[in-house]
């Protein structure tokens, strides 16, 4: 399986990382590309930016570790999880998931999956910049309970 | 042991990591959080609220409940807001 787990500052390219994937092989049924983006309001306010915080190292380890509990619930012939850090202005993308499969059931389900956890899990943290203040963004329940849907086979760690 | 700190917990102690050296008697991740509150009202503030603090033993998530043993490094920081 090829498998790509990145942490960095610049933007990225979702289509041609999403033709990575696929160049070159024909078993190759299924691509699912999600790309979340900086909207420009947080709760009814303009904002000017986001702010991504990260735990070096654990950022990685941690993807990778989702990513291998996503190999072993579905058959995937190829992942890509890009996650940007630093300041990112509205329209621009935050984070990439990219899945490969022969068809189109796993390669949906693992990319839902590995969006729940990266909301959940993975250490990052943002800050909103509204009008020359800035907050931390709080948690949402929802996002615990997209995530708590995967969680039944699983052990969680809290 | 390496304690790192981030997002607003790092911004209300200050420091984005230290090294400290916590009494034996100090086992789990729990009583950390609990020595840590009383090195000052910048640690009191960071740990008002213990329940939500997360952490990590040598950069994987832990329970409160979880034992400090050969522990290198322990990170501390609030609910996670990625994606």
């Amino acid at each position: 399986m090829s498998l790509t787990v990145r942490i960095q500052r610049e933007a990225f390219d979702a289509s041609a990382e999403s033709a990575k994937l696929t160049r070159g092989r024909t078993d190759v049924g299924a691509v699912v590309t999600f790309t979340g983006i900086c909207r420009g309001d947080e709760n009814g306010k303009l904002i000017a930016a986001l702010t991504l915080e990260h735990y070096p190292g654990m950022a990685e380890q941690e993807i990778t570790r989702h990513v291998e509990e996503a190999r072993g619930r579905w058959p995937l012939l190829g992942v890509t999880v890009i996650h940007r850090h630093g300041r990112i202005t509205p329209g621009e993308d935050i984070v990439l998931v990219v899945t490969a499969s022969s068809h189109r059931e796993a390669a949906f389900a693992a990319a839902e999956f590995l969006m729940d956890f990266l909301k959940t899990r993975a250490p990052f943290w943002k800050q909103v910049d509204v009008a020359g203040n800035t907050n931390w963004v709080e948690a949402r329940d929802t996002d615990d309970r997209l995530a708590a849907r995967w969680q039944s086979s699983e052990r969680a760690a809290e | 042991m390496k304690i790192r700190y981030f997002a607003w917990v790092r911004e209300r102690i200050g420091k984005a990591e230290e090294e400290l050296d916590p009494p034996p008697a100090i086992s789990t991740v729990e009583q950390l959080i609990g020595w840590l509150s009383n090195r000052g009202e910048e640690y009191a503030h960071a740990f008002e609220n213990p329940k939500v603090i997360r952490a990590a033993i040598d950069q994987h998530h832990v329970r409160h409940q979880t034992e400090l043993k050969g522990a290198r490094e322990i990170a501390f920081f609030p609910p996670m807001t990625g994606g």
